[in-house]
């Protein structure tokens, strides 16, 4: 059974004139890392948070959300608390905006299980300084403020209070960009190895594909709302499918791609307030056709590459050197 | 630190030329002994992770913050004290000008982009019309007619950090410092105002002082970079030297953290405890 199942997940926002997300599919297995990529605003966030049944005001949802095999867009209330204690785990952005600073982390830790009734305080403390040291950080921390951690030491506070209820799926969304690259280094390194202890299925939120290449097995990308190519990081990023994940590649800059200008992609991402017929990349892409522009690609794979689908009508078949 | 020393033979034409820079808080030691020169034109990096002494080192370039020790030259001439007159005291203020990592913060939110060009334009250029010029930095960086009449909320993340580039040329700088200016930009509008920047500089001859934690940005903007930690200068010079043949731990450090596949956390985090 995979951890997270999303199927066919349309959520449709008050005042916008298409579904923020439009038909979203993905799915983590146990023990896989997978990256959702995309730009601000592509609906990375709202599809990882519905993982949680995290839904913004007035949203309505269509499709299903299987967290370990049980739809989580149909759990009342009582059953989503009981999954966000439990099987499924989120480690935000800005851990200071998550904590409260009057709060001692021992009592951050072990809260939810305690409220929740799961453990008594006496195993919850246990298990929590167990936490600490998993993501390598002593006891001594139980006692401490928000205030006296560095960021570094408090994004892997978090890490370990999201693990409290031995998620099956833990959700990490652009949990790195607040942080140093050193000590993002550090952060992940945690994270894969909790990922490999406890079995773990992690869908990383971000939108560094350096990062994505890094870290996971397999890789969505996201554009206004769809999944428009995922496979194999490797694969995805020596020979991208999509030209929008060739654009967003060739418009990083790199260490080891070419100096000079960067091939930047003109123009910006289509309005919410925009309907959409075709292709929501046609506006921006250079292959575009009057096809593209009537009529939405599905996602397809390309023959001889079955685990490569992209939503393109004329994907890029060639070697990653001429696109 | 020797290499930190002030350089010699450096053409008086330099747009900035700083030496020995220090300043203290409390008991941390945030810049140390920070020397370095920008020639006229030139863009140089400043690298390093929070807390190593970037901001603070530009703060007191821009005029923000004040030095304990050390000297700041814009174009030959002494950038604190001294000015004799609000005319001169706005000519030095002009000289360098600052791009922040969130333009929203430094923008008037019941401004309009036009109404705030003009505004600058009338405090530094007072009595001359302004329009053309408004139109010609609009042109600049690359903004239209519609969004020139937008308040900052009504425009994205790229287009408010292109007002604030065009506000930043309109008084004509000789330098132009940007602190982590394109870090809150996505990929593909941070590449548009990275190769933005890249034309001004060619068209204009506008030296840049570009303080950046990603070494992708610095490869492709900077011709010369200074890696900083706790406060002080550990290596310097040309960008493709650095970056291809890095001699200090540190900067290794730095380079390895990158992100890219086949990358080692592990190796990293032990590396970085090691240091
Ligand atoms: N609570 C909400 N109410 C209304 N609109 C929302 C809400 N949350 C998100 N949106 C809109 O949904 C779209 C997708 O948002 P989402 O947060 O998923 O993007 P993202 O891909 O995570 O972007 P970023 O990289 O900036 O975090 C955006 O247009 C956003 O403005
Ligand atoms: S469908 Fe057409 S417009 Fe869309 S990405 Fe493919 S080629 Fe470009
Ligand atoms: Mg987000």
């Amino acid at each position: 059974m995979n951890a997270l199942d999303v199927r066919e997940l349309r959520l449709r926002l008050p005042g916008t004139a298409r579904p923020v997300l439009d038909g979203v599919d993905l799915t983590v297995a146990p023990g896989e890392t997978v990256a959702l990529v995309g730009e601000s605003g592509s609906g990375k966030s709202l599809t990882s948070r519905a993982a949680l049944g995290l839904l913004p005001p007035g949203a309505v949802p269509t499709g299903e959300v299987l967290v370990d095999g049980r739809d989580v867009l149909t759990m009342d209330a009582a059953r989503l608390r009981e999954l966000r204690t439990g099987r499924a785990a989120m480690v935000f952005q800005d851990p200071r905006a998550a904590v409260n600073p009057l709060r001692r982390i021992g009592d951050f830790l072990t809260e939810s299980v305690r409220l929740t009734g799961t453990m008594s305080a006496a195993d919850a403390d246990r298990r929590a300084v167990e936490l600490l040291d998993a993501v390598g950080l002593g006891p001594e921390l139980m006692r401490r403020y928000p205030g006296q951690l560095s960021g570094g030491m408090l994004q892997r506070v978090m890490i370990a209070a999201a693990l409290m209820g031995d998620p099956v799926l833990l959700l990490a969304d652009e949990p790195t960009t607040a942080l140093d690259v050193t000590s993002q280094a550090e952060v992940i390194a945690l994270l894969d190895r909790l990922r490999e202890r406890f079995g773990t299925g992690l869908l990383f939120v971000t939108h560094d594909l350096g990062l994505a290449a890094a870290i996971s097995d397999r890789v969505y990308v996201m554009y206004a709302g769809r999944i428009v190519e995922s496979g194999p990081a490797e694969a995805l990023f020596e020979g991208p499918r999509h030209p929008y994940t060739a654009a967003l590649l060739s418009s990083t800059p790199r260490l080891d791609g070419p100096t000079g200008r960067l091939a930047a992609i003109d123009g910006q991402p289509p309005d919410l307030r925009q309907e959409l017929t075709g292709c929501a990349f046609a506006a921006r892409c250079r292959y575009a056709t009057d096809l593209c522009r009537e009529e939405a690609p599905a996602l397809r794979p390309a023959p001889g590459r079955p685990g490569q689908p992209a939503a393109c009508h004329h994907p890029l078949e060639g070697s990653p050197a001429d696109v | 630190m020797s290499e930190a020393a002030p350089r010699t033979a450096v053409p008086d034409t330099a747009a900035l030329e700083v030496t020995g820079l220090c300043r203290t808080f409390g008991a941390v030691r945030a810049v140390d002994e920070v020397s370095f020169t920008l020639p006229a034109g030139g863009s140089l990096g400043i690298v390093g992770e929070s807390g190593s002494g970037k901001t603070t080192t530009a703060r007191i370039v821009v005029g923000l913050e004040r030095a304990d020790a050390g000297r700041v030259l814009v174009k030959g001439r002494a950038r604190a004290g001294g000015a004799r007159g609000r005319a001169e005291r706005l000519a030095r203020a002009r000289e360098v000008q600052m791009v922040f990592q969130d333009p929203y913060l430094s923008l008037d939110p019941r401004t309009s982009v036009e109404a705030a060009l003009r505004e600058t334009l009338r405090l530094h250029f007072p009595g001359a019309d302004h329009q053309a010029r408004i139109k010609e930095l609009l042109d600049q960086v690359g903004l239209g007619t519609r969004a020139a009449e937008a308040l900052p909320r009504q425009l994205s993340g790229g287009q408010r950090q292109r007002v604030a580039i065009a506000r930043a040329l309109a008084v004509q700088p000789a330098v132009l410092v940007l602190d982590e200016a394109v870090a809150a930009l996505d990929v593909s509008v941070q590449a548009q105002v990275l190769n933005l920047l890249a034309d001004i500089r060619e068209r204009t001859g506008i030296g840049y002082l570009f303080i950046t934690h990603d070494l992708g940005v610095v490869r492709c903007v900077t011709d010369e970079v200074v890696v900083m930690r706790h406060g002080r200068i550990v290596e310097a010079g040309p960008t493709a030297t650095v970056l291809d043949d890095p001699q200090h731990a540190y900067t290794r450090l730095l380079l390895e953290s990158v992100p890219r596949p086949g990358w080692d956390p592990d190796r990293i985090a032990a590396a970085r405890r090691a240091l």
